[in-house]
C-alpha cells in the first residue's frame, strides 16, 4: 500500500471483486473505512464468504434480521471456546480461554445467573450515588484551556475505577485491569501492539491470574462475603468448583466486558456530539433527551463490531448455505447501519422513535448482562457535563484501535473551554 | 376482537382490543401502552417485554418454553407467573387476558 496516496475506499470497495472482500481486516477499522464494504455486502452479499484471510476462511452475516436469525439459533450455531468462541481468530489447545460467553447451554446460564445480580436493579440503584460523584470529581479535576487525551483521563479512568468496585480490586492498582483488558483484545498485528507473542500474552494472563487467585483465596477465608463478582463466583454453585483457567477466563470476560465497550462508547460520544453540533445544541435545550441519546450512542459506536459462532450442523442463513463447522460473524457495526431496520443508520439522531432496537447489545441468550450499567454510566456522565456546561472542542479525528473485534478509540486529543 | 388488559405497577388498568394471531408485545406496542419495551421487536431475545400473567389466567396462557425460561432469567423480577409478551399469541380464547407489568424493564 502507497502510504502517501490515500486509498479511496469509497470506490475500493465498489469495484473490488466480491470475493476478496475481507471485513475482518484491522485496518478497515484503524482507518474508519469499514462502512464502505458492508454497504456493498448488505447490498450483494449479505451472507457472504471471504474464503482466504489471515484468519481463515469465514462467514459474514451483515443484515440485522439475519444477524437476530443466527444469534437465536444458538442450537445451530455455537460460541464455544472448543471450537474458537466468539472472535474469528481461533484460540484452540493450549491457548483455549473457557469463559460462559463462550460457552453452550446450560452450562451458559448457569455462570452467567452466578454474577447477573451485581447489576440488578437494586445495585444498579446503590451504584448510581458512587459513580456520579467519581465523574464529578473526574470533570471537575480535567484541565480547562489546554489540550489532553480524553481516552485516558475520562473513559479509562472512569471504566478502571467502576470495575475496580465490582470486582472489589485493589483500587490503587486499578490500572492493571486496563492493561489486562487491553492485552487480551490486543492483535498481535497491530503496530502499537502491547505485547508481541502468544507465549507473552499468556505470561500477562499469568500475572492477572496470580492476583485474582490471591483475591480468591481472600474470599474463600473470609467470615462473611461481599457483594463483589469475586465473592459471587467463589459462592456460586455453577463456579466454585471452576478450574483456574475457566476462572481466568471469565475474569477476562468480566474485564473486558466492563472496559472496553463503555470506555469506547464514553470517547464515541463526545466525538459525536462535536461532529453533530445540531444533535448537541438539541440535547442542551432538552437534557431529557438523554433516554434515548444513550442507546443511540451506543447503536452508533457499536463497541464490539462482531460476535463469532460456529456452525454445529449445515444451516441455511439468507439462502446461503453454511456447512458443519465454518465460522461466521454477526457483524453487529453493519446491522446496526441497516437501513431495512434503521432509518438514516447513517445519521447520528438522539431522538429516535425507538433507540433501543439497536444490535450492539447481542441477542438472545449471550445478550450482554451489564448493558444497564454501560447505560447508567454514559447517562450520568452527559448529565454530569451538561450541569457544568462543559464546552469540548475535539482537536483532531481520534487515534482508533488496530481490531476488527473491538471497535474504539486509543487516543482523541481535546480542549475544554475556560 | 379479543380485549387485552394491561395493569401497569401503579394499578392502572388499560384495556385495548388486540386483533387475534397478534401478541400481547405487539398488542401494546400498536396501542402505545407504556411499560413494555421489546428491543428485540419480538425474537424471544432481549427480555424487554415481562409481563406477570394475572393468577385467574395461567393455566389458559400456558408455560414458557425452553428459550424463553432461558430469556426470562434475565430478568431480575422473575416469578411463576412471569412470561414474555411477545411469546403470547392472542386467541379469542384469551379475551379478557389481565396482564400486570413488571416496575421496569430494565
Amino acid at each position: 500500500m502507497n502510504e502517501h496516496a490515500p486509498i479511496d475506499h469509497a470506490k475500493l470497495a465498489e469495484s473490488m471483486p466480491l470475493e476478496d472482500i475481507n471485513v475482518s481486516d484491522p485496518k478497515l477499522y484503524q482507518q474508519d473505512v469499514w462502512m464502505h464494504y458492508f454497504d456493498r455486502l448488505r447490498r450483494e452479499a449479505p451472507v457472504h464468504y471471504c474464503k482466504d484471510s489471515p484468519i481463515g476462511p469465514f462467514w459474514s452475516i451483515s443484515k440485522y434480521k439475519d444477524i437476530v436469525s443466527v444469534e437465536v439459533n444458538h442450537k445451530a450455531f455455537s460460541s464455544s471456546s472448543t471450537f474458537g468462541g466468539i472472535t474469528l481468530r481461533d484460540r484452540t489447545g493450549d491457548l483455549e480461554l473457557p469463559m460462559f460467553i463462550a460457552m453452550d447451554q446450560p452450562k451458559h446460564d448457569e455462570q452467567r445467573k452466578i454474577v447477573q445480580p451485581i447489576v440488578s436493579p437494586a445495585n444498579l440503584a446503590k451504584f448510581e450515588g458512587l459513580i456520579r460523584s467519581r465523574i464529578q470529581n473526574t470533570l471537575d479535576s480535567l484541565p480547562r484551556g489546554e489540550a489532553f487525551d480524553w481516552v485516558d483521563k475520562v473513559s479509562i479512568e472512569l471504566t478502571g475505577q467502576m470495575l475496580a468496585t465490582l470486582f472489589d480490586f485493589p483500587f490503587e492498582q486499578r490500572r492493571k485491569l486496563t492493561y489486562w483488558s487491553d492485552v487480551a483484545t490486543t492483535d498481535l498485528n497491530n503496530p502499537d501492539r502491547l505485547i508481541n507473542s502468544e507465549e507473552e500474552r499468556e505470561q500477562v494472563f499469568g500475572e492477572c491470574l496470580g492476583a485474582f487467585m490471591q483475591l480468591w483465596n481472600q474470599r474463600v477465608n473470609a467470615k462473611e462475603l461481599g457483594g463483589d463478582l469475586i465473592s459471587m463466583l467463589v459462592s456460586g454453585e455453577a463456579t466454585r468448583n471452576m478450574n483456574p483457567r475457566e476462572y481466568l477466563g471469565n475474569v477476562i470476560l468480566l474485564i473486558v466486558g466492563g472496559n472496553d465497550t463503555t470506555r469506547n462508547s464514553m470517547t464515541g460520544s463526545v466525538w459525536f456530539f462535536n461532529q453533530n453540533p445540531d444533535q448537541y445544541a438539541k440535547l442542551r435545550a432538552n437534557p431529557a433527551l438523554l433516554e434515548s441519546a444513550v442507546p443511540e450512542i451506543i447503536r452508533y459506536q457499536t463497541p464490539l463490531a462482531y460476535m463469532r459462532r460456529t456452525a454445529l450442523a449445515d444451516t441455511e442463513v439468507g439462502g446461503k448455505m453454511i456447512k458443519k463447522g465454518d465460522k461466521l460473524a454477526m457483524w453487529y457495526i453493519s446491522g446496526n447501519r441497516d437501513g431495512d431496520a434503521i432509518e438514516n443508520p447513517d445519521q447520528f439522531i438522539i431522538d429516535r422513535e425507538r433507540p433501543r432496537q439497536h444490535l450492539s447489545f447481542g441477542f438472545g441468550i449471550h445478550r450482554c448482562v451489564g448493558n444497564r450499567l454501560g447505560e447508567l454510566q454514559l447517562k450520568i456522565l452527559w448529565e454530569e457535563i451538561l450541569k457544568r456546561d462543559m464546552k469540548i472542542e475535539v482537536l483532531a479525528p481520534p487515534k482508533r484501535v488496530y481490531s476488527s473485534f473491538v471497535h474504539g478509540y486509543q487516543e482523541m486529543m481535546v480542549k475544554i473551554a475556560p | 376482537m379479543p380485549k387485552i388488559h394491561y395493569v401497569a405497577h401503579d394499578g392502572t388498568d388499560r384495556a385495548v382490543d388486540v386483533p387475534e394471531g397478534e401478541t400481547v408485545m405487539r398488542g401494546a406496542i400498536l396501542n402505545s401502552v407504556p411499560g413494555i419495551d421489546a428491543d428485540c421487536g419480538g425474537e424471544c431475545a432481549c427480555a424487554t417485554c415481562h409481563v406477570y400473567v394475572d393468577a385467574a389466567w395461567k393455566d389458559k396462557v400456558g408455560a414458557p418454553n425452553e428459550q424463553e425460561t432461558s430469556m426470562l432469567s434475565f430478568v431480575d423480577s422473575v416469578q411463576d407467573t412471569s412470561r414474555l409478551s411477545c411469546q403470547i399469541t392472542v386467541t379469542g380464547a384469551l379475551d379478557g387476558l389481565v396482564v400486570h407489568l413488571p416496575e421496569s424493564q430494565h
